[in-house]
């Protein structure tokens, strides 16, 4: 199956043809932010206050990647496990976030996010930050500089290679492949 | 009494620190390749196929295979006739360790467990000492990731579940672990010993050559069973479906108290980082 190019930022039209299981390449501009990042960000919009970048239509990234060396764009850099993230990921979505990218199981509060605000989580390949990091071809910390490997970093990404996990659709791969392959090994 | 210099350890470990960071291991290598010719999952062969690319990328550019480098966990055996002369070996570890974060460019992932501040320079490591014969010392090391370390678990069984409730309890950990550690996965069994002992024993499990066989044929057959289920599951590659969840499970076992039963499991992401010298 060819992979399906979308950039970023999405939109809804973008959103609703994605399936469960879809391999995409993306580019544009995406966002990185996990466990401390998310914390400051939510607490920011619970406050009332500016984010350091504008939410709608974005993807977030959950990555802290390796520090780059000197002439290197971005260090390793591949997922990181996306279930620390549920507790704040509904509120981003309400405030229009469209994509995440990690690894692992979401939450049926966020899976019920994603339908709500139609949004789509995208699995990344775990322990593959050498291979990813090739597709990042600019890298600039944002926000939070103190939280250092979890600071917030505005990447341009060149086809950044995911999959669908959850559509907004209700749609999880990690379930369906389960199914699929389930007392197949022999 | 043989002397060895602290420094001479210190750099010893940042060497295996800054290697281990960007070479997959042959074992683990090998194991990939092996579950890529067998996965039966066309998105699970293309995962595994990006994730040989991987390690060819890592080596070739020497970037880390993974931005996840780990806590540093070390086993250490240490001869009786030896004696380290300047700073003592822990000392020397956790310098070693400081050394080969910062000049490697590897992520530092130690923080306070409670204000999470990152610590900065990715110590204290995890050391386990031994005594033995001899003049020398072994030091074995791992990089162990959060996202697989996140999913171990640790039970107090009762001597009566026996084999079989120790062979389901490691099933259902890796069912419900799914995708989160990153299959496929190493999977490290300790089997008695107490509380603490069941833990390390499981960490332990892991320094085993993948596919080398256990030396015990019971608890070879043990892991054969394991290994067979956990492929069963469906988890597959990254968890998108498939039929390669285990790449290997390995199992160690001591004994324990007539009232206990205690078995860890310590899950390993495929990007198995381990390593040793003899110094």
């Amino acid at each position: 199956m060819n992979p399906i190019k979308i950039t970023a930022p999405l939109d809804d039209e973008i959103i609703l043809k994605l399936k469960t299981g879809d391999e995409v390449l993306i580019s544009g501009t995406i966002y990185t932010a996990r466990d401390q990042a998310h914390f400051r960000l939510v607490k920011l919009i619970e406050e009332n206050k500016p984010l350091p970048f504008e939410l709608k239509g974005q993807i977030i990234y959950y990555v802290g990647p390796t520090p780059e060396k000197p002439g290197e764009i971005i260090g390793s850099a591949g997922p990181t496990t996306s279930y620390r993230m549920d507790k704040y990921a509904p509120l981003l979505m309400q405030f229009g976030l469209k994509g995440m990218i990690g690894k692992g199981k979401r939450s049926p509060e966020v899976k019920e996010a994603m339908k709500k605000y139609k949004a789509v989580y995208f699995g990344a390949i775990g322990g593959a930050g050498a291979l990813i990091s090739k597709t990042i071809t600019s890298s600039n910390v944002i926000a939070y500089e103190d939280l250092l490997s979890e600071a917030v970093r505005k990447l341009t990404v060149v086809d950044f290679p995911a999959i669908v996990v959850n559509d907004v659709y209700g749609g999880d791969l990690y379930e369906e492949g389960r199914e699929k392959y389930k007392d197949k090994y022999r | 009494m043989r002397i060895i210099k602290s420094e001479e350890i210190s750099n010893a470990v940042k060497n295996l620190i800054i290697h281990s960071s960007v070479n997959l291991p042959e074992d683990t290598y090998n194991g990939l390749k092996a579950a890529f010719e067998r996965e039966i999952s066309e998105l699970g062969r293309t995962v595994l196929s990006k994730i040989l690319l991987n390690a060819e990328i890592a080596k070739s550019e020497s970037k880390p295979l993974c931005q996840d480098t780990g806590l540093a966990v070390f086993f250490v055996e240490i001869g009786k006739d030896v004696a380290v002369e300047g700073k003592n070996i822990t000392d020397a570890i956790n310098e070693g360790t400081r050394l080969g974060y910062s000049e490697g460019f590897l992520r530092k992932s130690t923080c306070d467990p409670l204000s999470r501040k990152n610590v900065g320079d990715n110590t204290p490591a995890i050391i386990h000492y031994e005594f033995t014969d001899g003049e020398k010392i072994k030091i074995m090391y791992a990089a162990k990731g959060g996202g697989s370390e996140n999913m171990s678990v640790l039970k107090m069984m009762r001597p009566s579940d026996g084999k079989d409730g120790i062979i389901d309890f490691a099933v259902e950990t890796m069912r419900s672990a799914g995708p989160n550690p990153c299959p496929p996965n190493i999977v490290g069994i300790g089997i008695g010993g107490n509380f603490e002992r069941s833990a390390i024993l499981a960490k332990k499990s892991l320094f085993r050559e993948l596919n080398e066989p256990n030396a015990d044929p019971e608890l070879a057959e043990m892991e054969k069973i394991i290994f067979e289920k956990i492929n069963n599951i469906g988890t597959g590659p990254m968890g998108f479906g498939g039929v390669c969840t285990a790449l290997g499970v390995h199992i160690t076992k001591e004994p324990c108290h007539i009232a206990s039963l205690p078995v860890a499991l310590n899950v390993e992401c495929h990007s198995h980082r381990h390593s040793k010298i003899i110094l």
